[in-house]
C-alpha cells in the first residue's frame, strides 16, 4: 500500500473532538481521527452511525457545535462547501448528484469550474470567444479528456448522464470530483448499488487515482471486503461514536466492531 | 504485374516494406489513433523510426532470430508496430486474444517457448506475470500503458518508452545496425505464428511466411483495386487472421491508413468518425447493425416507417442490380436515387458506411437476409472465405458476381476441388508452412502437393462458386438417411432479427430440434411494445409471448424448407429457448464468435436429450459451471415446445 513504516507522512486533515447535533439528536459525539497524506482512509459503521454526517462536516456542509478541523495544519472554522472545494477537497455523493440532462463531458467540465480563470470565462470574454476564452477551453477540455481516458468512459463522452446505468453515473461523478484536482477526495459509498463487476472496476479506479495522482482518499463504504482490500487505515463509527481506528486487520479483530456489526443490545 | 513482382522481390519481408514506405511516402498517414478525443496521425516515416527503436531495444534485451514473442492487447498503433519490431530482428510474433484467461494462454506460451511478451496494459501484464513461474522461457515483458504499473517490480518489466530508450542508446553506438538487421530477413522466413482458436480441440499454431502473406495480400488487393488511399478501422482481434491479413499484410503491401479505435467500446462512433472505405467484419457485427437499424425504424414515426418500407421494397427489386452495374429501368433508377437521398443514405451515414467501397464478411456464414440488406442499400458487402492455414486468402466474391449463398470463386492464384467425401480442398499462394511442433496435424491437413484440407463440407457450382455447407465433422444423418448440416438450418433461423444464435440438433436422431438464443434488444423491444415488463434476460427469454414469436418464425422456416425436397425432412419439430446468451468466456463460442458445437453439446447434453424425448420442460442450473454447488433457487425451468402446433405440447399428446 501507499504507506511505508519508515516515513510516516503528516496528516493532511485532522478531526478533533467533533460533536454534531441536530436539535436533540446527537449525530456525532466527540470523534477525533486524522487522514494522512497519500493514504486511503475508510470510514465504516452500521446504518445511522454518522458516517455521512462526518463527511459533511469535513466538507464544510455541516458546522459542528464542538471541536475543530485542521486542514493542512490550519484550523478551519465555519467553512462553506465551496471554500472547502477551493481549498482542495472534492467529493462524490451517496445518491448520484449529477446534472442529468448534460453530457458526461459537460458534467466533468463543471468540476473544472474552480480552476478556470474567471476573466477568460466571463460573459464578456465568452461573447468574443476567440483568443483567451478559446485557449482556456482547450486547456480544460484536455484535462477533462485525460480523466475520461483514465476512467475509460470514452464511449459515453457525449451521452446525457441521465441515460446511463447507475454504475457509470457513479464513475462520471468520480470524474467530476477528479476534475477539481483535489488534494483530498471524499467518496460517499462509491460502490453502493453496484454489481460485482462494477465494484471491481471502481476499486481499480480508486486505487489508480491514489497511485497515479497521489490523491488522498477518504471513503465511506458498506462492503467490508472492499474496505479491507482498499484502505490503509479504517475508522469505525457506531451511534456517532468512534469505536475503533487502525489497519483493516486490527479493526477486523476488534471486539467492539464485531459487536456493532453483529448487533449487541445497547 | 512486373512492378508488383519487382517490389515483392526487393521488399520481401514486412520490415523491408515498412522502410520502403518510409522512404517513398514518408509523410502519408500510416496509422491514426484517437487519443484524448482527437485523432492523432502517425506517418510512415514516424512509424519506421518507432519500429527501429523498439527493434533495437528488443535486440539489446537479447532477443534472437527465431525467438517467439507474444503480443497481446487491443488494436493499438504501438502493438501493430511491435509486430514489425519483432520481425525486424528475425524473431516471430505470436499474437494472443486479449480476452483469453491466463490458463488458456499458458498452453500456447509453453508450446511456443515464448521468450518475451509485449502487452497493452496492466490486465495483460498480470496474466503473463502470473505464468512466469510456469513458463520458464519468459525473460522479459514490455507494456504499453503506464497506468497502474508504478508499483510493479521492474526487473524484467519495462514500458515501450524504456524499451525505445534502450534502443536509442544502442543506435547511438551503432547507427547502421537496424538496416543490417532488416536486410538479413528473407521472404521465405517464418513471419508469424497464429494460433487458431479452433471450434474443436486445442489451438494449433499456424506458421505463415512473409512470402505467403504478402503474395496473397497483394492478389486480394489487386482484385478489388485496394490502393494506398483507403482508410480502414482496425478493431478485430490482432490474433485473428482476418485482422492480420487486412490491418497488417494488406496495409503494408498497399500502404493504406489503419485507424485504431479509441477503446473497444467506441467502435461504432469511431466508425462514424472515420467512414472507412474498406471494411471487414464477422457476420455478428453486420447482424447487430441490421437489428439495431430495424429496431430504430420500428420505433420511428409512422411516416418514416412507411417511407422505409416503400423504398426497401423498391431496393429489394433493384438495389443489388444497381450495385452490380446491371441494367435497370429509368424510373426505378430515379426512385432508387430518391430513396438513397432520404432513406438509404441516412442509414449508411448512421452506420459509418457512406464511403464504403468494399466490405467483406468472413470467418463464419452470414444469413442471406442480413447480407442482402446491405447490398440493397448500396453497401458493397461481399463474402470471403478465410482460413488461417492459407494466410487468410482462399475464396472471395468479385464485384460483378455475388451469389448470396456462396463465398465466391477461388481467388486469383487459388485452386479448389471437392473430394469424394464432399470436403473442400484448395491450394493457395498463402499456404502455411505447417503447424508449429505438430507434424501429425500438418500431415493430416496439408498434403505434399500443397493441397489444404479445409475440414468444410461444400459444393462448387458450374461457374466455380464455392458453397460452404458446414464443418465436415458436424454434418450427420437424420432418420438414418437424410444428410443434415446443422449450420445450414441455424443460419436460416438467424435470418430472424429476434434470433441471435441457434443450435440445431438431430444428428443420429429421428428429427431436427433447435435451441434458440433470442436477441435481447429486438425481443425486449417487442415485449415492451406489447406493454409487458420483464427483469433480465432469463425472464425475457422464457416469456410465453417470446415462445409464440419464435414458434411463428420457425413455422415460416419450416414452410420454406418443405418446398425443397432435400430439406423437407429437416423441418424443426421441437424447440426451446435458452435462458442465457452464448458466451466466449464460457467456451460456447470462439473468440471470433463461432459456435463451439462440441463444447455446447456437452454443456447442454441434458437439454438436447430432453428435446429429442417427449418432455415438455426441463430444469437446468442457471449457471453452467459443473463445479458450482447448486441449490434449488438457481435452477431454471426451460419450456420445450412442439414447433408445428401451438396447442399441442409434446409429441405424445
Amino acid at each position: 500500500m501507499a504507506l511505508s513504516e519508515q516515513s510516516i507522512p503528516e496528516a493532511i486533515l485532522s478531526v478533533e473532538n467533533i460533536t454534531l447535533s441536530f436539535g436533540a439528536v446527537r449525530a456525532i459525539r466527540d470523534v477525533s481521527f486524522d487522514i494522512k497524506k497519500g493514504e486511503i482512509r475508510a470510514i465504516i459503521g452500521p446504518n445511522g452511525a454518522g458516517k455521512t454526517s462526518m463527511l459533511n462536516v469535513i466538507n464544510g456542509f455541516y458546522h459542528p457545535q464542538q471541536g475543530q478541523i485542521l486542514f493542512r495544519g490550519m484550523v478551519r472554522r465555519r467553512m462553506r462547501p465551496h471554500e472547502a472545494a477551493g481549498g482542495g477537497i472534492a467529493r462524490t455523493f451517496q445518491n448520484v448528484a449529477l446534472f442529468k440532462g448534460m453530457s458526461t463531458l459537460d458534467n466533468i467540465m463543471t468540476g473544472r469550474n474552480l480552476k478556470m480563470n474567471k476573466w477568460n470565462v466571463s460573459l464578456l470574454a465568452a461573447m468574443f470567444y476567440y483568443g483567451p476564452t478559446q485557449k482556456e477551453e482547450i486547456l480544460h477540455r484536455q484535462f477533462v479528456e485525460k480523466i475520461i481516458s483514465f476512467l475509460e468512459i470514452e464511449a459515453i463522452r457525449k451521452t446525457p448522464v441521465g441515460r446511463l446505468p447507475y454504475g457509470l453515473q457513479k464513475r462520471v461523478e468520480l470524474g467530476r470530483a477528479l476534475a477539481a484536482e483535489p488534494d483530498l477526495l471524499l467518496l460517499d459509498e462509491p460502490m453502493a448499488g453496484m454489481n460485482l463487476e462494477e465494484k471491481e472496476d471502481m476499486c481499480r479506479f480508486i486505487l489508480d487515482v491514489n497511485e497515479e495522482f497521489g490523491t488522498t482518499i477518504a471513503l465511506i463504504e458498506h462492503d467490508m471486503g472492499v474496505v479491507m482490500d482498499l484502505s490503509d487505515r479504517v475508522v469505525v463509527l457506531d451511534h456517532g461514536e468512534k469505536i475503533a481506528d487502525g489497519t483493516p486487520a486490527e479493526v477486523k479483530a476488534n471486539q467492539n466492531v464485531i459487536d456493532a456489526y453483529l448487533g449487541v443490545a445497547h | 504485374m512486373n512492378d508488383v513482382a519487382n517490389s515483392l522481390n526487393k521488399n520481401d519481408t514486412f520490415p523491408k516494406l515498412l522502410l520502403h514506405h518510409a522512404k517513398v511516402n514518408p509523410t502519408s498517414a500510416a496509422y491514426r489513433q484517437k487519443h484524448l478525443g482527437i485523432w492523432q496521425t502517425l506517418t510512415w516515416a514516424e512509424a519506421a523510426a518507432r519500429v527501429e527503436l523498439m527493434a533495437l531495444g528488443l535486440h539489446s534485451l537479447g532477443l534472437k532470430p527465431n525467438d517467439k514473442v507474444a503480443i497481446v492487447g487491443q488494436n493499438t498503433t504501438s502493438l501493430y508496430l511491435s509486430f514489425s519490431a519483432v520481425q525486424a530482428i528475425g524473431a516471430i510474433p505470436v499474437p494472443l486474444y486479449p480476452d483469453s484467461s491466463a490458463t488458456e494462454m499458458s498452453g500456447i506460451l509453453k508450446e511456443a517457448e515464448i521468450k518475451g511478451a509485449i502487452c497493452q496494459d496492466q490486465e495483460q501484464v498480470d496474466k503473463i506475470e502470473s505464468l512466469t513461474s510456469e513458463v520458464k522461457s519468459i525473460e522479459f515483458v514490455v507494456y504499453e500503458e503506464l497506468r497502474g504499473m508504478r508499483q510493479y517490480d521492474h526487473k524484467h518489466l519495462q514500458s515501450i518508452e524504456t524499451l525505445s530508450q534502450i534502443g536509442k542508446e544502442f543506435k547511438s553506438k551503432d547507427p547502421k545496425s537496424f538496416a543490417s538487421l532488416v536486410d538479413q530477413g528473407k521472404g521465405s522466413d517464418l513471419a508469424i505464428i497464429i494460433y487458431t482458436p479452433g471450434t474443436t480441440g486445442t489451438p494449433k499454431g499456424v506458421m505463415l511466411s512473409h512470402d505467403g502473406l504478402q503474395k496473397s495480400a497483394r492478389l486480394a488487393a489487386d482484385q478489388d483495386n485496394i490502393s494506398s488511399k483507403e482508410n480502414i478501422l482496425a478493431y478485430l482481434p490482432l490474433a485473428w487472421i482476418g485482422d492480420h491479413f487486412v490491418s497488417y499484410a494488406q496495409h503494408y503491401v498497399t500502404g493504406f491508413t489503419v485507424n485504431c479505435p479509441e477503446s473497444p467500446d467506441t467502435l461504432f462512433s469511431d466508425l462514424k468518425d472515420i467512414g472507412p472505405n474498406y471494411f471487414i467484419a464477422p457476420p455478428r457485427i453486420f447482424e447487430r447493425l441490421v437489428t439495431q437499424t430495424k429496431n430504430r425504424i420500428e420505433n420511428a414515426s409512422g411516416i418514416i416507417n412507411s417511407l422505409y418500407h416503400y423504398f426497401m421494397t423498391l431496393a429489394d427489386r433493384v438495389g443489388a442490380k444497381i450495385l452490380e452495374g446491371q441494367s435497370v429501368g429509368l424510373t426505378d433508377r430515379f426512385s432508387y436515387a430518391l430513396g438513397n437521398l432520404i432513406i438509404f443514405g441516412p442509414i449508411k451515414n448512421n452506420l459509418g458506411f457512406n464511403h464504403i467501397k468494399i466490405a467483406y464478411t468472413g470467418g463464419a456464414p452470414i444469413s442471406d437476409e442480413v447480407f442482402s440488406f446491405y447490398r440493397k442499400i448500396g453497401v458493397n458487402l461481399k463474402q470471403i472465405y478465410t482460413q488461417t492455414e492459407s494466410s487468410g486468402y482462399a475464396f472471395l466474391q468479385s464485384n460483378d458476381s455475388v451469389l448470396e449463398n456462396s463465398v465466391g470463386p477461388a481467388g486469383p492464384g487459388v485452386e479448389v476441388k471437392i473430394d469424394s467425401k464432399g470436403e473442400i480442398i484448395y491450394r493457395s499462394p498463402g499456404n502455411f508452412l505447417g503447424y508449429y511442433k505438430n507434424e501429425n496435424a500438418t500431415k493430416k491437413t496439408l498434403d505434399k502437393d500443397g493441397w489444404i484440407r479445409s475440414g468444410d463440407f461444400g459444393t462448387i457450382n458450374g461457374a466455380g462458386h464455392v458453397r460452404v455447407i458446414d464443418r465436415l465433422i458436424d454434418t450427420g444423418k437424420i432418420a438414418s438417411s437424410l444428410q443434415f448440416a446443422p449450420q445450414n438450418i441455424e443460419n436460416k433461423l438467424k435470418d430472424s432479427p429476434f434470433i441471435q444464435d441457434a443450435i440445431a440438433t438431430g444428428s443420429g436422431k429421428d428429427f431436427v430440434a433447435a435451441i434458440i438464443v433470442v436477441d435481447a434488444e429486438a425481443t425486449g423491444n417487442y415485449l415492451e411494445k406489447a406493454g409487458i415488463g420483464f427483469s433480465g434476460y432469463t425472464e425475457l427469454s422464457q416469456h410465453e409471448m417470446v415462445f409464440d414469436l419464435i414458434q411463428n418464425n420457425i413455422k415460416t422456416l419450416n414452410e420454406e424448407l418443405a418446398k425443397t425436397q432435400d430439406l423437407a425432412g429437416l423441418q424443426i419439430k421441437r424447440f426451446t429457448i435458452l435462458h442465457k446468451q452464448l458466451d466466449p468466456i464460457d467456451g460456447e463460442l470462439t473468440q471470433t464468435g463461432k459456435l463451439r458445437r462440441n463444447q455446447v453439446s456437452k454443456r447442454l447434453k441434458k437439454l438436447i436429450e430432453a428435446l429429442h424425448s417427449n418432455k415438455n420442460s426441463i430444469e437446468l442450473p442457471s449457471t453452467q459451471d459443473p463445479g458450482q454447488s447448486r441449490t434449488k433457487s438457481n435452477m431454471v425451468l426451460l419450456k420445450i415446445r412442439n414447433a408445428r402446433h401451438t396447442e399441442d405440447n409434446g409429441l405424445g399428446n
